[in-house]
């Protein structure tokens, strides 16, 4: 489209740039079974892992507006499906992670439900309980262990593939996987009809009922398609973990507060933000780690700080320093006579 | 007859609940906030009521002499200095960073107390019991519930009968038109958190000589007050009474079932109540 | 000339993005009632707002008598002794008629204004004063409005919009009540529609036309070719 010259874009040299390195990391990345050691791999493992929650609780909090501090419901309940499917089902752990998902989906809508009653902070209070009420709901399963939990048979871990070597590595790629998909699912969500209604959404609540956009659908919709998603990262959290609890499956500093801090750190409501957060996140947690609950108190102040003083968080303050965006969202209008980009007008 | 003690076992326990409830119904009445941290904070003023009984040697309902002042003077400096720069219409800034200060509260109680769990030394208070009846009710719930509905007496006629309360409600109504008659938002929403940890305060003390603690339960009691709350109907503080011995009376006789069930219990009547009856069963709107 | 109790000068206001007033200039005398019209948009309320500190504005920008207000907040300027009767009356719903008024005593200023000053000018008020404010109908509810204001015992109190929606007979109730109020010595900016009714209650008027001073001059002897010229913009 042009009128005079003038053009309206998503991309710009940077993102395309980004585009061509990500590829580049992520061809680096694939390989790292050839290259990386087992500790290294376990570790990048569990970013890319956070990396995925991340992602997604920033789609419901940073687009949608819902902010859940219950997504420890749906990771434990991934994990459990998980077991349940594997020990009870006979079924082939990557098969049951596929359907923990399903099941994920289909649990939220009553959640969903029940919880979409209450308004904003009280939302977050109400996914909370729904967590705990998962909690001690599989807490009265003794076929799982109960409340002490249960550990997943080494005939399930061998079946997965041949070897310590192969299982690590097929670990590792499922994880790397879970972590494009979902970023890849969020960035294309964003760029559809939806995406756009939830932008408008955050914008404008208001403008955007007027305009017809139907709110509480779209909601829904991010709600259970963000269940889902995580309840299939729980379950891939718990094939690594091998072994399940209650307490562990539904922790609600494990599977929110580290997420959250992530994302608020990173910069919440873009999709950069998480992929920043996440990395700093685990260099803090590797460099003061054995700090034990002042690394904790640490990051609770960071994230503080951060709310208070730069809400957009690390990428927020490099984007309005850059104007950049590696991952296009929103247009651009080219002028005719810049020289910074090399296609010419349509 | 088992039954009718868990009722009313459970009835009383409600009190404990309401004192849990009636501090998150004060701020959220007067500036729309929900402080995810309020659960940890009656942790932390069970732990100041440990610490300030056993360095004293003094009975801890007498350590609310001090606690209740400690409470309400972090509430103030905790208001002014941070959640004052979080309110506006954007709801992210104020659940973030209370959720932020709920994991700094929780790292520094175990830090400071470590992870073992706790209990206050109530003496004879625990133990004594008034026979009703056939039955036997232990004393300390007695008065827990007398305190709440005190509490909540209290803080209703403070609310309508005093300058204090009529601040509140002015600045809760319209806080620009609110500034123009001389209130200081800034320093009106401090007294309000004031008075908030100072229940706050209460209601942790009896949560440490009712039972043990450690400094992971805090979400746990942040629920039962917000379940207290929803299932009464915000903005009214008897009904927060209500909510309490509801959620109370469901987690005694759920236990009686089955002692697994007792928590689980209480959240299913919550969620049962949500589904049918979504603004609470005494909801009061806008008043 | 005895200094002015309120000096204006160079007033910047904005929006955001969008700008309200442009450099504004204005005085007013101690005693005085000063008339502000314009159309809608034209900056009155904005003006309101900044005096009032609802808006915050560059300190010097304002003073009042002599001390730099512009960049206090709302509840400083109320306990120097200024007070807003805002556009819609703007009571506050969950106190009652006389809780109303009590708030508006809150800042505590000596001076003639009390409770039973109120009632004794809007009698009214004292029959309905345990009812809820949101009961009353629209002319009363200005009362109260007006009384909350002068229950702070101010020496500058500014009225925006007073007339707005109501009833023609309301309305020269309302201004009846004018006299008894600024007589004291009290000063006031009235900013209103009704042009006679703004001319006939003041002594000067100024007309502001999208942000700046149009016209300014004497209410018993401006023309009404000039405050037609001002108010439209048509030369």
């Amino acid at each position: 489209m042009s009128v005079q010259g003038y053009r309206v874009t998503r991309g710009s040299n940077a993102s395309r740039l980004a585009g061509l390195l990500g590829l580049i990391i992520l061809l680096i990345l694939i390989a790292a079974p050839w290259w990386a050691g087992r500790a290294d791999m376990r570790l990048m493992g569990e970013v890319f892992l956070y990396l995925a929650l991340a992602s997604l609780w920033n789609l419901m909090a940073g687009y949608a507006g819902l902010v859940s501090v219950g997504q420890q419901a749906y990771v434990g309940f991934g994990g459990y499906m998980l077991f349940a499917l594997t020990i009870f089902g006979g079924l082939n752990p990557v098969v049951a992670i596929a359907i923990a998902g399903l099941l994920g989906a289909a649990i939220s809508v009553p959640v969903a439900a029940l919880i979409f009653r209450l308004r904003g902070a009280y939302f977050a209070i109400g996914t909370w309980v729904m967590a705990e009420v998962f909690r001690l709901s599989f807490a009265q399963v003794s076929a799982l262990g109960g409340g002490s939990g249960t550990s997943l048979p080494a005939n399930i871990v061998r079946a997965m593939a041949d070897g310590r070597d192969a299982r690590e590595a097929l670990s590792y790629w499922l994880a790397l996987g879970m972590a494009v998909l979902v970023v890849a699912a969020v960035y294309l969500f964003l760029r559809s009809r939806n995406g756009l209604a939830l932008t408008a959404i955050r914008d404008n609540e208001l403008a955007a009922r007027s305009l017809g956009i139907d709110i509480f659908r779209t909601k829904f919709l991010v709600y259970i398609v963000t269940s889902a998603m995580t309840a299939m990262v729980g379950a891939l959290i718990f094939l690594q973990k091998l072994r399940i609890s209650p307490d562990a499956a539904f922790s609600v500093n494990d599977w929110t507060a580290f997420v959250i801090f992530i994302v608020v750190i990173g910069g919440i409501g873009t999709i950069e933000g998480p992929i920043i957060g996440t990395l700093v996140f685990f260099a803090l947690r590797e460099t003061l780690a054995d700090l034990g609950t002042i690394y904790l108190m640490v990051l609770g102040l960071v994230a503080i700080v951060i709310m208070l003083k730069a809400p957009k968080g690390i990428w927020g303050l490099i984007k309005d320093r850059f104007n950049l965006q590696l991952f296009p969202l929103g247009y651009r209008v080219v002028r005719p006579d810049s020289t910074r980009d090399d296609q010419k007008g349509a | 007859m088992d039954w009718v003690n868990a009722v009313i076992q459970g009835a009383l326990l409600g009190g404990l609940y309401a004192l849990f409830a009636a501090g998150l119904s004060l701020i959220f009445g007067v500036m729309r906030l929900v402080n995810i941290a309020h659960g940890d904070l009656i942790v932390m003023a069970a732990y100041l009521g440990l610490t300030t009984s056993v360095a004293l040697g003094v009975h801890p309902l007498l350590a609310l002499v001090l606690v209740i002042p400690m409470m309400a003077a972090i509430g103030y400096v905790l208001q002014r200095g941070i959640l004052n720069h979080t309110l506006g219409d954007d709801l992210l800034p104020p659940l973030l960073v209370t959720f932020g200060l709920s994991v700094i509260i929780q790292n520094v109680l175990l830090e400071g107390y470590s992870a073992d769990p706790q209990k206050m030394n109530g003496g004879a208070l625990e133990t004594a019991s008034v026979s009703v009846g056939s039955l036997s009710l232990g004393l300390l719930p007695i008065l827990t519930f007398v305190v709440a509905v005190g509490v909540i007496a209290g803080l209703q006629w403070m609310f309508y009968h005093t300058a204090l309360g009529r601040s509140f409600r002015a600045v809760s109504d319209n806080q620009d038109i609110a500034q123009l008659m001389g209130l200081n938002k800034r320093h009106i929403f401090g007294l309000a958190m004031a008075l908030a940890l100072a229940v706050t305060a209460i209601g942790g003390i009896f949560l440490g000589i009712r039972t043990s603690f450690d400094p992971s339960i805090g979400g746990g009691r942040l629920i039962f007050g917000f379940e207290a709350v929803i299932i009464g109907g915000l903005g009214n503080l008897w009904g927060t009474l209500a909510g309490g011995v509801i959620l109370g009376v469901a987690q005694t006789v759920g236990a009686k079932i089955d002692p697994g069930w007792q928590i689980l219990a209480g959240h299913i009547v919550f969620l049962l109540i949500l589904a049918v009856r979504p603004n609470g069963l005494f909801p009061r709107v806008s008043a | 000339m005895p200094e002015p109790i309120l000096d204006i000068r160079g007033l910047d206001a904005h929006y955001g993005d969008f700008q309200a007033l442009y450099g504004l200039n204005l005085t007013l005398a101690p005693g005085e009632v000063l008339a502000i019209i314009g159309s809608n948009g034209a900056g009155k309320t904005t003006l309101l707002r900044s005096i009032s500190g609802l808006m915050s504005n560059g300190a010097a920008q304002i003073r009042y008598r002599g001390t730099p207000i512009g960049a206090l907040r709302a509840d400083q300027v109320a306990s120097l002794g200024i007070a807003l009767v805002p556009e819609g009356r703007q009571l506050f719903p969950s106190l009652s008629v006389e809780e109303n008024l009590l708030i508006g005593g809150r800042v505590k200023r000596a001076g003639p204004w009390s409770l039973s000053k109120v009632y004794e000018l809007f009698p009214i008020l004292q029959d309905r004063r345990h009812q809820a404010s949101t009961s009353l109908s629209g002319g009363q509810q200005q009362m109260v409005a007006i009384g909350r204001a002068l229950m702070a015992n101010p020496d500058l109190i500014l009225f925006d919009e007073i007339s707005l929606g109501l009833a023609p007979i309301i309305i020269r109730d309302i201004y009846a009540a004018l006299p008894g109020i600024v007589g004291g010595g009290m000063s006031a900016v009235i900013v209103e529609q009704d042009i006679s009714k703004a001319l006939s209650v003041s002594s000067r008027v100024y007309c502001l036309q999208e942000g700046r001073v149009s016209l300014e001059g004497d209410s018993a002897t401006v023309s009404r070719d000039d405050i037609s010229r001002a108010y439209f913009g048509i030369a």
